[in-house]
């Protein structure tokens, strides 16, 4: 590497984390640590069924008989549970009526991260759910909504509200004895987002839910479930940021997804959260469990993520196709510069007959990055004429980062098509000098070719977060060639 | 005033001097070729022309539109008309032509206070250099050289210089590897695009592509330096009698 590009490297290092700032609003919290008592405030604080509380303690029963998994190809520092504040609040009513009600520092934030929740300010199209620490903040466009019957709110009202069909599909795609950090999210799980589409009814909107985590020492655990029933059909988005702190702070989320019959589920995921600074101080443990399961004929469930943030990633968005004919996909585009250290994929598991998945993970892997793309792909027995393409590319910036791939394959029916690709390239110094001669600048032509290389990926996105998805890439990454 | 001006240029790669004192002027309205034996030091003289930066430019000046050449960065000598035709284009995946091309474009406009060319304008100009160029197929749906035969990467070489409308275009023999049919379409678009402002250097080994782009200059690169340069008729020499002649010469 010259020095040229040693210098450029340099820049990227530097560059900042816009979203960085940290919101002054009254927050009220509990203690930190983790014990049945604290489980019992967070479901007293909601006022939980009792159904839900004793859900939550038979998880958090179960974590405790839990290891934290090694699997991974990650390095996770010692994660002390007592030290971690599980429920942090901005001080307001908890549902808000109006706008009026909701902090002005809580607006200003939402409003600097580019989220207005004045519905008269939003592009119509785009209905949000603002959450800041544990709980929602704002669900906008919710009227509107309900004259279709769909009901879009946050998971706390529905708990409130619509208990029989929590009390049904929680835990139905993800139970809490699904993986260790699942049950840790069963156990003290805050806010998130809820959504039904009933039967026959095209969302007119996309729905999104913003999270946003603000209290120091805090731990964000939420969960959303999204249902739609038959021939229904439903794009959801969501986005993260958190502000800049030297310490870790812990995500563990879960999100569940039921598509029934001839039910078409897109789910799109645009995470930012504090990746650390340059020397890898700081920056959100990012440990999700995702999944959807296409339940009826015919149903389809579509994953599409751009991960650029997170100091770790670990997750996995995956589908579970049940019913015959049913369509699973993954389109993923996951970053990882500084010091920042991602595991992702997924998982397909074939079930229904003529079931068909699609995998596309784009990995890029910058400064001392670590990047591994990890899939199973799954057919039983009875799944016949089952079809899989998955495609795993790496592209590699500078010298000193990684990339991995760990494709796993399990297949108990011969009828089964299975295709694997796999490819690594470097961003060549030919490439950019190309560039260079026809007048573009350097750090332009690295935002062409990284979005050139995710392309795939960065079109499965609804239009206004696909713009935005592609500045994202080109400011994580700027000028790291090697 | 001369468009480019190099004065005793001396090159080194890796501590290996490859260019031993160039000197050249070329005037606007000028076609030079440039020949000589493999290995003389013809793709190093045009890639440090082009702002190369694995070089080491040892000694030596070169004045383009009269300023200092060697101070501008690669995109700045791109912006300022200079085009670089590459002996081997390399692949960008994922970037559509028509991608790439409205941002150099852009680029440029940019560099010369102009707002950004609308997506109709810019389509309509496609089309005409396509048109002027000869280029009938879809090259410019795809993304930048991937999956390009060797003609097609050298034609689309030529169509991005049709784009660009550089005063200086240097074309590393980009008539190697073309079967007629396709030299003749590099030579017809080299020729249509020629006016009394610009100027062409023509880096070749072989004479053919002479038969079709007529110089007004023919030099003779050979071990780092200049050693003979003349009218179009050396051209015509070099062919008939070969390099070794003028190696003997030299000596």
């Amino acid at each position: 590497m010259n020095v040229e590009q040693d210098k450029i490297l340099e820049e990227v290092t530097g560059s900042e984390y816009k979203y960085g700032f940290i919101t002054d609003v009254d927050t009220e919290t509990i203690p930190r640590g983790l014990n049945e008592d604290v489980i019992r405030i967070i479901s007293a604080k909601k006022n939980e069924p009792e159904f839900l509380l004793d859900f939550r303690l038979k998880a958090y029963n179960h974590w405790q008989t839990m290891q934290m998994p090694t699997w991974p190809h990650l390095k996770i520092p010692e994660i002390n549970y007592q030290d971690i504040i599980f429920y942090a609040a901005p001080k307001q009513k908890v549902s808000p009526a109006s706008l009026d009600e909701v902090d002005p520092e809580i607006l200003s934030t939402f409003a600097k991260l580019g989220i207005p929740l004045e519905e008269q300010k939003r592009l119509t199209g785009i209905a949000v759910d603002a959450v800041m620490d544990s709980i929602s903040v704002k669900t906008t466009f919710r009227e509107t909504l309900a004259e279709l019957g769909i009901i879009f709110c946050s998971f706390s009202e529905a708990v409130q509200e619509h208990p029989d069909l929590i009390k049904k599909y929680m835990g139905s795609v993800v139970p809490y004895t699904d993986n260790y950090f699942a049950a840790l999210n069963s156990a003290v799980f805050s806010d998130g987002s809820f959504c039904f589409i009933p039967k026959g009814v095209r969302c007119p909107m996309e729905l999104s839910t913003y999270f946003r985590i603000n209290a120091a020492n805090t731990g964000q655990f939420e969960r959303t479930l999204i249902i739609a029933e038959d021939d229904s059909y439903v794009s959801y988005l969501e986005g993260c940021t958190a502000p800049m702190r030297d310490e870790n702070q812990l995500h563990a989320a879960i999100v569940e997804i039921v598509a029934l019959e001839n039910a078409e589920v897109k789910y799109s995921t645009v995470q930012n959260w504090y990746p650390g600074n340059k020397e890898g101080k700081g920056g959100v443990f990012n440990f999700v469990t995702k999944r959807g399961i296409c339940k009826g004929d015919n149903s389809k469930i579509s994953w599409t993520q751009v991960e650029t943030g997170s100091a770790i990633t670990w997750k996995y968005p995956s589908c579970i196709l049940r019913g015959n004919n049913s369509v699973g996909e993954f389109y993923s585009v996951a970053v990882t510069n500084n010091h920042q250290q991602a595991d992702t994929g997924t998982k397909m598991i074939h079930i229904g007959k003529n079931s068909k998945s699609t995998i596309i993970s784009k990995g890029i892997s910058a400064g001392f990055g670590q990047n591994s793309y990890r899939g199973l792909v799954k057919v039983l027995k009875n799944a016949d004429n089952v079809r899989n393409f998955s495609q795993c590319d790496s592209l590699l910036l500078g010298d000193k980062c990684g990339a991995h791939t760990f494709p796993y394959l399990e297949v108990d029916n011969d009828s089964a098509i299975i295709e694997h690709e796999a490819t690594t390239s470097k961003i060549g110094e030919d490439q950019i000098f190309y560039c260079n001669q026809r007048g573009i600048d350097t750090e332009t032509a690295i935002g062409l070719i990284i979005n050139g290389y995710a392309k795939e990926v960065l079109n499965k996105l609804p239009m206004e977060f696909a713009v935005e998805a592609q500045k994202l890439l080109q400011i994580s990454l700027e000028g790291s060639v090697g | 005033m001369s468009l480019l001006k190099i004065n005793d240029l001396r090159v080194a790669i890796e501590g290996k001097e490859i260019l031993k004192g160039i000197n050249l002027e070329i005037n606007p309205g000028e076609v030079h070729a440039i020949m000589g034996p493999n290995g003389s030091g013809k793709s190093t003289l045009a890639s440090a022309l082009a702002g190369r930066d694995n070089f080491n430019i040892t000694h030596g000046s070169v004045q383009y539109l009269d300023e200092d050449l060697l101070d501008m960065s690669p995109e700045e000598r791109a912006k300022k008309g200079m085009f670089l035709g590459f002996q081997y284009p390399v692949e960008i995946p994922g970037v559509s032509m028509v991608n790439f091309l409205k941002t150099a474009l852009n680029e440029k406009r940019k560099y010369n206070n102009l707002p950004p060319i609308s997506a109709s304008d810019f389509l309509k100009i496609m089309r005409e250099k396509k048109e002027l160029v000869e280029i009938h197929s879809n090259l410019t749906n795809r993304s930048v050289n991937e999956g390009f035969s060797g003609g097609e990467k050298k034609k689309n070489e030529i169509f991005q210089m049709a784009m660009l409308e550089p005063r200086l275009a240097i074309l590393d023999e980009t008539d190697s590897g073309l079967d007629i049919d396709a030299l003749k379409i590099v030579a017809n678009g080299v020729n249509k695009l020629r006016t009394k402002d610009n100027a062409t250097i023509v880096i070749t080994h072989y004479q053919r592509l002479l038969d079709y782009i007529i110089p007004d200059f023919v030099h003779v690169l050979y071990k780092g330096r200049i050693v003979k340069s003349s009218g179009k008729e050396l051209a015509m020499e070099l062919e008939e009698k070969g390099y070794d002649w003028l190696k003997e010469e030299v000596v």
